[in-house]
């Protein structure tokens, strides 16, 4: 999803990390022993089990596409935040932390805490009550089939190419990280994947969500905790980057406040301005992806209950919150304690001078010395530093942004606990995959093939359908990752494509649910022209890169400005479209919205419960939490 | 999740107790051997207590959701 798509990723797309990384010369991070490759092993045998020992639970569609809605709260609220806990992410935003500071925890915090609660404790019982199996299928319920289908359309194929991109984006990273060939990587996964998915449906993938889940925390938290005792705890942290800001080491720079450096656009190495954050982000792009994305939301859907569905959001919050330890933590840590191997402060950079900056297979100084001498020009690499990479002695390799957090795992971790990370970034990159392909198999089978093909068929025939379309998904899949692979650019216009879809999407769902008098048209038309708002905005910035200034209203904006102001102004489109359409044609009657309109819809009474296991009150400890990190790092 | 037989808390636990026993084993070899890996910080000997940690937490939810037990 590009919004969650890590920034450095985002902005300079995968395609040139990859290239920098696969120039010739460039070595592998990590080498692993056979105790980390058992690791390895051990965790694919795993997964294909619980594919197998879940075939027999996925007989009826109910249970394969739906988990049988079956899962507790803590279940779907692991598998929901999962879901979104790739291993892009992860290398990503610790790349983003390296060079922007603690900043990159705005995506885990303000980005994803007030939407997810709001999920939970509003949007939820309307999703859950109507019986809604997809997203798509609540826009049926709510506006008929055309928005429904739309929808469904564009979702499905952006979901199997997303799930191509992160396929590629797995083989590249076990490629530069472990030199592994890129068909055994592709292979291997894409397997495994269909197997489990195949075999054990929505459960399978569930389960396996939340056993990534474990593996990321088991595999990643030991890199933070030495990194912490290495630099003798966070105060140590800081007076160690404040010397080597002071001796230029390190770039100059705010990296250990959230706010501060927010109230204006050229304050901040991101060039974005607190409006553009809680507006933009806080509320068009984060609600957009975790209130209507349906990868996402399908976890949720899949609770046992309507307390669990409301309170799954909400336990996935906490952890959520709890992210930035393992992911923007090692990033600064990286700041401080990464070293060349000749003992001098290693400074990492991005992916365009790593590529420039490539030597020959045979080692020796850069092939393109002189682009290389002009980037590095332009860093605050440090001029000794300059010089060993231009001379080519070999003691000093140039890494990029995105690869501190495996150079911090190579670090500290030894055999087994090296192979322990590595699975926790295969088991992230594998999870993404199969969240894609099992959200694409539902939305294909009950929102294109049941209504638009074999509409009354037997239940069997459905779930025969999603194990095909998984199969066939995940074919797909590889397919675009070859696509990718061949034409690398592609992956940009792949990653922006989601963007088109989820703000409008937004505005629609929410007026949908919390406004009786939207209707069809209204639905149809604020979809449709909030996404060529989006598409629009986007080409415009495209052709004329001086357009920011007017799509993120600043000189000073850059490129994560304007994704966060073209969301916003793309659901502002939807929402204002939907509202002038609807006041001039005619709404459903009442009694056609009940189950799926606020004002309209029982809300079924659910039992008392202790207040330690109410879910306003674990709400109410999130929002505290979330407020009192804010305060914390402002 | 009494309905779909086998606790996925189960199949964490039996992959965390392997994986605990396999580092910690690794660690407690770098112990008595003294042949501590290339890494930093090395002398804190992080298998030994990371593998005992995933070990322990293995254990606890392999034998606590182990199937056919009654909650």
């Amino acid at each position: 999803m590009l919004q969650m798509v890590p920034l450095t990723f985002a902005a300079s797309g995968l395609h040139s990390f990859t290239a920098a990384a696969l120039a010739p010369g460039s070595p592998s991070l990590a080498h692993l022993g056979p105790l980390d490759l058992a690791v390895i092993a051990i965790y694919f045998a795993m997964v294909i089990w619980i594919g197998f020992y879940l075939k027999s639970k996925a007989n009826t569609s109910e249970e394969f596409f739906m988990a049988g809605r079956e899962m507790t709260a803590w279940i779907a609220g692991l598998s929901f935040v999962s879901a979104n806990l790739g291993s892009l992410e992860l290398m990503g935003w610790a790349g983003s932390s390296y060079q922007y500071g603690i900043l990159a925890a705005h995506w885990y915090w303000i980005g994803a805490i007030p939407a997810m609660l709001f999920l939970g404790m509003v949007m939820m019982p309307f999703y859950y009550v109507c019986k809604t199996h997809s997203v798509p299928g609540y826009l049926k319920l709510r506006y008929g089939q055309g928005s429904s289908t739309v929808a469904a359309v564009s979702f499905a194929f952006m979901t199997v190419l997303m799930s191509g991109v992160n396929m590629f984006a797995m083989a590249e990273v076990m490629k530069i990280v472990l030199g592994w060939d890129m068909n055994f990587s592709i292979i291997v996964s894409s397997l495994a994947v269909a197997a489990y998915v195949a075999l054990g449906g929505l459960r399978s993938a569930i389960f396996n969500e939340v056993l990534q889940f474990v593996l990321i925390w088991g595999g990643a938290m030991l890199v933070p905790i030495l990194g912490l005792v290495e630099t003798g705890g966070w105060n140590g942290f800081k007076a160690r980057l404040a010397h080597n800001i002071a001796t230029g080491a390190v770039p100059a720079g705010d990296y250990t406040h959230m706010w501060r450096s927010m109230g204006h656009f050229a304050d901040n190495p991101m060039g974005i301005h607190w409006t553009g954050i809680v507006f933009g982000l806080g509320f068009a792009i984060s609600f957009g992806y975790w209130t209507t994305d349906f990868l996402v939301v399908q976890r949720v859907l899949a609770a046992n209950s309507l307390r669990s569905a409301r309170l799954a959001p909400v336990i996935g919050s906490f952890f959520k919150m709890a992210v930035p330890f393992i992911v923007i933590l090692p990033g600064l840590l990286g700041l401080v304690v990464l070293t060349n191997s000749n003992g001098s402060h290693m400074q990492l950079v991005g992916e365009n001078v790593v590529k420039d900056c490539a030597r020959s297979a045979s080692g020796g100084a850069p092939v393109n010395l002189s682009q290389c001498s002009a980037d590095l020009a332009t860093t605050a690499v440090l001029p000794a530093t300059q010089q060993a990479v231009l001379a080519g002695t070999g003691s000093v390799e140039l890494h990029s942004y995105n690869e501190v957090l495996p150079l911090m795992m190579v670090r500290y971790l030894g055999p087994g606990l090296l192979g322990l990370g590595i699975t926790a970034l295969i088991a992230g990159f594998m999870s993404g995959m199969a969240g894609n392909v099992s959200a694409f198999t539902a939305i294909f089978t009950y929102d294109i093939y049941q209504p638009h093909i074999v509409k009354n068929a037997r239940d069997d025939h459905y779930v025969l359908v999603g194990r095909i379309v998984t199969i066939v998904g995940v074919v797909i899949s590889i397919g675009a990752a070859y696509l990718v692979m061949n034409a690398a650019g592609i992956m940009d216009y792949v990653q922006a494509l989601f963007s088109f879809f989820i703000s409008p999407l937004l505005g629609v769902v929410l007026l949908g649910m919390f406004w009786k008098r939207a209707t069809k048209a209204g639905g149809f038309w604020g979809l449709l022209i909030g996404t060529l708002t989006s598409i629009g905005l986007w080409a415009w910035v495209k052709a004329d890169p001086t357009a920011l200034r007017f799509v993120a209203i600043s000189p000073d904006a850059k490129d994560m400005a304007e994704n966060m102001y073209r969301a916003l102004w793309s659901v502002i489109t939807s929402v204002g479209v939907n509202v002038i359409v609807s006041l001039f044609t005619t709404p459903k009657p009442l009694s056609e919205l009940a189950s799926v309109v606020y004002g309209v819809t029982p809300l079924p009474k659910e039992e008392p419960v202790p207040f330690y296991k109410n879910e306003w009150t674990w709400t109410g400890i999130a929002i505290a939490i979330f407020l009192a990190l804010n305060i914390y790092f402002w | 999740m009494h309905s779909s037989g086998i606790s996925i808390w189960f199949f964490i636990g039996v992959l965390l107790t392997v994986y605990g026993a396999l580092v910690l084993a690794y660690g407690i070899f770098e112990l008595v051997t003294n042949q501590t890996a290339n890494v930093i910080l090395a002398n804190l000997h992080a298998p030994v207590w990371w593998g005992g940690i995933l070990l322990a937490l293995g254990l606890f939810y392999g034998i606590r959701f182990r199937p056919g037990r009654a909650e």
